[in-house]
């Protein structure tokens, strides 16, 4: 969560960090399409592969791409305890009274495959622009204006409502207080929640007061422009392609 | 729409307001401030300085009384758009008014919003940077700012909207004197600014201002 707040991922200057936002997210959403329906096993590990190859062009630090992976895998995780044990199929081999079936190992797999894979390219692809630059290339894109400024503002919230719970996280380590299994602890857990909310609220208006004293109608406008360069198209082109021969493998 | 030299800017007549269940802040308010002043506003906590600020920016609407800025009067939101362009009011947590990710991006979202072109906005930016002293921070991160920096980017944010009057809220609270030096060179130096400035310091409104208003139990006068 605080790597997406700090957008650490989008200062970079790679092929990726330069290639037009509004390229990446037609890339992005096709490609995260196509795994998603895809059942092939070929496909997949290829689909995989162009996962891992767009984050290796895009040069970001593996231990934050592990970082979070670990947490989009401590889900799948969860399924891994669940699917083998209960999906309907053949069974390969029995644990006590449990049995596990050969069909659910693969549909747990095909899973961890898709999940890991659409991940992947959302790092590489999106995460190498700014949000400015991603709303703007929404824009572009002829998105609804009610949605893009709710996946802005849905960022913006996220950001302050860390800083208010680390700010009021502090304020209660610094009158010695100590997480323990009580009441106090739950209780004092409770008001900082709450506390959070009600905070977080008022600055949202606060946030939003101060945009429409600087003129804000609605409209998002940006400092520098995207310019479309053939390089974009070609680079676009080709991903495009790739992601089409992947379902095109046997 | 012209504008007579010796009519008020701002008029604030007979005007009421209160927040829900809580007492009037004003009643039968009366105020009016002319093209060219430049006033201190003190008061004790609660006596209604940020209330008056954000009733004239149309953040918050009278129950009753007339608010009229630039010869017209205001009521609907949609006066309120003009009247933002026109003054900017600098919020007292620089938190509020920084939003965007590079002190450039938040300086030109000002100036984009009155529709100025890139390179218009470009070179706004560049002046607003260097009038406050704050030239090569176009790219620095606003939350990696200190407190002092958030705050002068915070004006900066509005002097690169070119407004006609500013409202300072709190401008020198919690900041050093240096700061606080470099916000009164930078006032002093612009003779044709209009401005009200909301501050519990005597000597930044004595170096800053011309005349001073007391806020109390509703009422404004000149001390």
């Amino acid at each position: 969560m605080i790597n997406l707040i700090k957008e650490k991922f989008s200062e970079g200057n790679s092929p990726l960090h330069k290639l037009d936002p509004r390229i990446k997210i037609i890339v992005a959403l096709f490609f995260s399409v196509i795994v998603a329906v895809t059942d092939k096993y070929t496909s997949l590990s290829g689909a995989l592969l162009f996962a891992v190859g767009a984050v290796a062009v895009a040069r970001l630090k593996t231990k934050e791409i592990i970082s979070r992976l670990l947490v989009v895998n401590s889900f799948i995780f969860l399924l891994w305890l669940m699917l083998p044990f209960t999906f309907p199929g053949k069974n390969i081999y029995t644990l006590g009274s449990l049995n596990i079936s050969q069909e659910g190992i693969k549909y747990a797999l095909l899973i961890t495959i898709k999940s890991n894979s659409i991940v992947l390219t959302g790092i590489a692809l999106l995460s190498t622009s700014s949000i400015f630059n991603l709303v703007h290339a929404l824009r572009h894109l002829h998105f609804p204006d009610k949605l893009t400024q709710l996946f802005f503002f849905t960022y913006r919230y996220i950001q302050t409502i860390h800083s208010e719970y680390v700010r009021l996280n502090n304020a209660v380590k610094i009158r010695g207080f100590k997480a323990q299994t009580n009441l106090h602890t739950y209780r004092t857990y409770a008001y900082l929640v709450g506390m959070m909310l009600v905070r977080s609220y008022d600055r949202s208006k606060r946030v939003y007061n101060a945009m429409l004293c600087r003129g804000f109608k609605g409209k998002f406008w940006t400092l520098n422009h995207f310019v479309f360069k053939k390089s974009d198209l070609v680079t676009g082109t080709i991903m495009i392609s790739g992601i089409i021969g992947l379902v095109l493998l046997p | 729409m012209k504008e007579r030299e010796n009519e008020a800017v701002i008029k604030i007549a007979d005007l009421s307001f209160a927040y829900p269940s809580r007492d009037y802040v004003f009643k039968k308010f009366n105020f009016n401030f002319f093209k060219g002043e430049r006033i201190g506003l003190v008061g004790a906590n609660g006596s209604g300085k940020t209330t008056l600020f954000h009733l004239i920016m149309g953040l918050l609407h009278p129950a009753e009384g007339k608010i009229e800025i630039f010869v017209k009067e205001r009521k609907a939101e949609n006066d309120f758009v003009e009247v933002r362009e026109r003054i900017g009011l600098v919020f007292q947590d620089p938190d509020d008014q920084l939003f965007s990710p590079t002190v450039a991006e938040d300086i030109a979202f000002g100036p984009l919003n009155l529709r100025k072109n890139h390179q218009e906005t470009k070179k706004i930016l560049k002046e607003t940077l260097e009038i406050l002293g704050l030239s090569g921070f176009g790219d620095r991160i606003t939350y990696n700012l200190s407190y002092g920096e958030k705050r002068l980017v915070s004006l900066a944010t509005v002097w690169a909207m070119q407004p006609e009057i500013l409202l300072l809220d709190e401008p020198t609270i919690w900041l050093n004197e240096e700061t606080i030096e470099k916000i009164v060179q930078i006032l002093n130096s612009h003779p044709h600014l209009s401005y009200i400035i909301i501050s519990h310091d005597k000597k930044f409104l004595k170096e800053t201002t011309d005349n001073i208003y007391l806020m109390d139990n509703g009422k404004i006068r000149k001390i």
